[in-house]
């Protein structure tokens, strides 16, 4: 009785779930700015659209593993790419699109000083000017892990995790940065390279050796139709290459 | 303003309506005037979604609609998509979460028209459906509206769940009130803003008809 009952509301809303066959893509909150610049020049080039989910990369892999409507997957690392071919809802193994960067972000407002070493958030952690340090959330976001990374190498963790907020995802972290709320954070250079953060926030790239690369993967997914697979593509042309690179990816 | 969005909100809502109009007034009835085994048991499962985190409403519905075992197995299998992630899957856990703010100010309505109303209805011959239609029907028509209209209300608000059972897809599970969330990760204020904004006069204007409508009920009534 139950399952005629989900029967019959499932054929009901058929209607309404065809409504729309313009693939869905799921993408990891750092390339959210150059994504959508590709997608536009993308639909203008092709004629296609896509739609396009962001959140973390790990709350993405589960979301693909619970059955996310997904056809593609731009992620910030390898590893969920790796996950998700073994569990054999990929087409192929995966590339490598885009290597992804660290910056230091601080609220424009904020009398954090910006440097290399993080000398001076390890001051104003001690001496109180920085009471909430924004950083993605490491269990499943690869900047926090890479943030976390940074921390670590320059024996600042324990120091800072009292003071840690976590992010959803990296873009909530830059948000929470933006706004002001925290005082710095650790963000993907992508983001702190948006317009929209440029006019409200600082930052300074940080060196790439105080963390594991970054290496942002893509993969098609089971169910990829024929725009996915033009999409897939055309983000590893010369054009989204561009994109990528004004970004401040390196390209792979 | 996410127009597509506000669509895919007030077309979830709306959905939800239809399937709450009914159910509402069945259970609503049924509850108001009569008495039964497992009353007591059936109202608190009923009246669970005022203090349940939508959050474990969103857990459960994952765990049955994941299409990696059990009935979401089964949907899959058998009609290639399941209650997660999709439109569908919101319309359940809209209905589901909205019984509460449905069942009950209908039950009010159908347990303030007096007994002898009813009785006096039934004495003259009229049939059942009759006195339904006839009588309560009328007589308890602003609860039922004010019902339906917390739940289009709540609907267009609710987010822990849509955002768990419905990700952020756009023009299939991105409401408008995730829309906002997203807006507000997207360091765009000015769209955050704008719909936010509208919501709040929306929900006023909500609040205070229902306050009108029980207002003018309760004057018919003395």
């Amino acid at each position: 009785m139950k399952k005629f009952f989900f029967a019959i509301l499932l054929i009901t809303f058929n209607q309404f779930a065809l409504a729309t066959d313009i693939p869905v893509i799921a993408a990891a909150a750092s390339v959210k700015f150059a994504l959508q610049d590709i997608a536009k020049e993308f639909t203008q080039d092709t004629g296609k659209k896509v739609r396009i989910s962001y959140s973390s990369s790990g709350n993405l892999t589960r979301q693909i593993l619970q059955g996310g409507p997904f056809e593609l997957f731009l992620s910030a690392n390898t590893h969920y790419i790796d996950q998700l071919h073994q569990q054999h809802k990929t087409v192929g193994q995966g590339v490598v699109y885009a290597i992804g960067r660290l910056v230091l972000l601080t609220h424009k407002d904020s009398n954090v000083q910006l440097d290399k070493n993080l000398a001076d958030v390890r001051q104003a952690l001690q001496d109180g000017r920085l009471t909430r340090f924004a950083i993605a959330n490491p269990v499943h976001a690869p900047y926090g892990v890479a943030g976390k990374e940074v921390l670590n190498t320059l024996e600042l963790w324990a120091l800072s995790v009292p003071n840690l907020v976590l992010g959803e995802n990296i873009a909530q972290a830059a948000q929470f940065t933006r706004s002001g709320a925290a005082q710095a954070g650790l963000i993907s250079y992508s983001l702190a390279l948006a317009p929209a953060l440029k006019n409200h926030t600082r930052f300074l790239l940080l060196p790439a050796d105080l963390h594991q690369p970054i290496q942002q993967s893509m993969v098609l997914l089971k169910n990829a139709g024929a725009t996915s697979k033009l999409f897939f593509n055309y983000l590893q042309q010369d054009k989204a290459r561009n994109i990528f690179s004004a970004y401040g990816f390196s390209a792979p | 303003m996410d127009w597509q969005a506000l669509t895919l909100s007030v077309k979830l809502s709306l959905m939800t309506l239809v399937f709450l109009l009914p159910i509402g007034i069945v259970f609503g009835r049924w509850l108001a005037y009569r008495r039964f085994i497992g009353k007591s048991l059936l109202q608190t499962v009923l009246a669970l979604p005022l203090v349940l985190p939508p959050t474990v409403l969103g857990y459960y519905l994952l765990v049955v609609f994941s299409p990696n075992q059990g009935l979401g197995l089964w949907l899959a299998n058998n009609f290639g998509t399941t209650l997660v992630f999709n439109f569908e899957g919101l319309v359940l856990a809209s209905i589901i979460f909205n019984l509460p703010f449905a069942i009950q100010p209908m039950q009010r309505a159908f347990a303030s028209i007096p007994n002898e109303i009813r009785e006096a209805a039934a004495c003259c011959g009229m049939k059942p459906s009759t006195v339904l239609w006839k009588i309560e029907l009328p007589l308890a028509w602003p609860g039922i509206v004010s019902a339906m209209i917390m739940c289009f209300a709540h609907t267009l608000g609710e987010f822990g769940i849509v955002l768990m059972v419905g990700g952020n897809i756009p023009d299939e599970t991105q409401t408008i009130a995730i829309s906002i969330y997203d807006r507000v990760q997207a360091f765009d204020d000015q769209s955050a803003s704008i719909m936010s904004f509208s919501l709040l006069i929306f929900s006023m204007l909500t609040i205070s008809f229902t306050y009108w409508l029980s207002e003018r009920s309760s004057h018919n009534h003395a």
